[in-house]
């Protein structure tokens, strides 16, 4: 391990957080983006704790997305765009240039702001990652995919026509569909990338009873613009704005007794 | 105010409007009343020659009876060889820029070659082949017609593959990827499966492009007057029959010629309509 260089994590009210019972799954440490030149993020420093759901929220443009795609380092697919610092998954950096992408992504999940469902059928969108690193009988991997659509709770609508195409769902299904392929492949952290946003309240309501419901058995950051949303379903609140992280503390505090003006400005939606 | 509207600029506009509005409709028509001439000519003098004996007799000597058989099946075989040969290669490349190559400088100059191979002359590249095969073997060859129009089949599926393949979201890749499905993969089961459509399309139009390639073949395969399935010798293409009998003296010959270009139009069209068909599909899906 690489020696860890002096960091702070902005809290709310200045105040450590009681770790008691908390460890950290996901460690964010000096962490610094650049697309190009441009330096998107600034010295971020935060956590994810294990079995707890972490929210990122602030203004367009914050770098709450940039952030979240360096967690699986979706980045690298593009050119020009590079991150320095730390990102600790348990024990490993993995900003390091050793670590292995599709097993990172494997353990680190992500589900999109729009719905991207495989052009295959139903059961194959789900099957289809377990596949990649599994061997299973026919039955095992029909349990497997039952399970996963059933912890999406999507099982019921779709049981009788597993062999549709995933796309002709509607696009609560599909986000949902989206959920259970990213559950079935067994990380151990999901990201979720403003999930809700191209969703009506009836299916956003369903996703966030799911995210209730899955943070038992993951760690779990959500990208949200929707400041109820993020009140709702997340454990811990993370205030970005401009590219830096405001403030970073549990959400009854961050909404309640916020620190920084700009982050009461954005909770009171002064601006954003 | 409604009557704000009526003004000598808003009629003025009108007026402007009704002008390009006939412009169009000429050009269109223009356009089109060549293309009906033409199709009218071709099946009133094709089809007065259209009978069984077409499809199962070889070509004639001038003055006797007989049909299309040689060229026909010579047609079908190089141009199948051709896209046997062509379209792996162009799909290859067609997905190395789209897939792995995008943002590469390698792709920025292949891309602009493919363009100019894409409108280059089929004559050069007929007389490419000439060189490099026909020259080298001392003798004109089947092989040599199949190359040639594997030559015009790779630029048009490279840039269809290339361009379908782009049009598949990011996001899909990004979800592909974010399931820890490697690149390679990702390619064979996501990507070609949401650009299926558009990548058969592109095969299709290949194969219609060359099915009426004429030069290419002049100088590589030449043309055969009897069956044969030696594609080490001469081999028989409807074009090159079609432009020997045609400019010929002989009645026979020419209404073969006719009669043989019925068919290419025919079998041209056909697969239009199916490429035609694949990409509604791809759109509404």
């Amino acid at each position: 391990m690489s020696s860890m260089a002096a960091y702070t994590v902005p809290t709310v009210n200045n105040a450590p957080i009681n770790v008691d019972g908390l460890s950290d799954k996901v460690s964010v440490r000096n962490l610094d983006f650049f697309y190009g030149d441009h330096r998107a993020l600034k010295s971020i420093n935060v956590s994810l704790y294990h079995g707890k759901v972490t929210a990122f929220i602030g203004p367009s443009g914050c770098g709450k997305s940039t952030l979240l795609r360096i967690l699986n380092r979706m980045y690298d697919l593009y050119p020009n765009q590079k991150a320095t610092g730390e990102v600790m998954l348990d024990k490993d950096n993995i900003l390091s240039s050793s670590q292995d992408l599709n097993l990172l992504r494997a353990k680190v999940g992500m589900v999109f702001q729009k719905p991207t469902p495989f052009p295959m059928t139903i059961f194959e969108n789900i099957a289809f990652g377990i596949r990649l690193y599994e061997k299973l009988s026919k039955s095992e991997l029909e349990g497997r995919v039952q399970h996963a659509l059933q912890r999406a709770a999507l099982w019921d609508e779709v049981k009788d026509k597993l062999g549709n195409n995933g796309q002709s769902l509607s696009g609560g299904q599909q986000q949902r569909l989206c959920i259970a392929r990213t559950v079935a492949v067994r990380p151990e952290v999901i990201l979720f990338d403003e999930p809700c946003s191209a969703l009506d309240p009836i299916s956003t309501a369903k996703i966030e009873e799911l995210i209730d419901e899955l943070k038992d058995d993951y760690t779990i950051a959500i990208v949200t613009h929707n400041m109820q949303q993020a009140a709702r379903v997340s454990d811990f609140t993370a205030f970005m704005y401009l590219g830096e992280l405001v403030e970073f503390g549990e959400t009854t505090k961050i909404f309640t007794t916020p620190t920084d003006r700009r982050t009461q400005d954005y909770i009171t939606g002064r601006f954003g | 105010m409604a009557t704000g509207f009526v003004t000598p600029l808003y009629n003025k506009r009108q007026r402007r409007n009704t002008i390009t509005k006939f412009l169009s409709l000429g050009a269109t028509t223009f356009g089109l009343t060549w293309l009906v001439l033409i199709l009218i000519v071709l099946l009133w003098e094709g089809f007065s020659g259209l009978s069984l004996r077409v499809f199962t007799e070889m070509t004639p000597p001038p003055g006797s009876a007989g049909g299309l058989l040689n060229p026909i099946v010579g047609s079908l075989v190089m141009t199948i060889l051709a896209v046997i040969i062509g379209t792996p290669i162009g799909m290859l490349a067609g997905t190395y820029m789209a897939e792995y190559g995008r943002y590469d400088k390698l792709t920025f100059f292949v891309r602009f070659i493919n363009d100019i191979l894409l409108s280059a002359p089929s004559i050069v590249i007929g007389l490419f082949i000439y060189e490099v095969m026909v020259a080298q073997m001392g003798h004109f060859s089947g092989w040599a017609g199949a190359v040639s129009l594997a030559v015009i089949v790779i630029p048009v599926v490279v840039r269809t593959t290339e361009d379908m393949l782009i049009l598949v979201p990011d996001t899909l890749r990004e979800a592909a990827a974010s399931i820890g499905l490697p690149r390679s993969l990702m390619i064979q089961r996501v990507a070609y499966r949401a650009a299926r459509a558009g990548m058969v399309t592109g095969v299709l139009l290949a194969v219609a492009r060359i099915s009426g390639e004429t030069a290419p073949l002049l100088f590589t395969a030449l043309n055969n007057q009897f069956w044969s399935t030696n594609l080490n010798a001469p081999v028989s293409s409807l074009p090159v029959v079609i432009f020997q009998f045609a400019l010929s003296p002989y009645k026979d010959w020419q209404s073969l010629a006719w009669t043989g270009a019925l068919i290419i139009t025919f079998a041209v069209l056909a697969l239009s309509i199916t490429a035609r068909l694949l990409t509604a599909q791809r759109k509404t899906s």
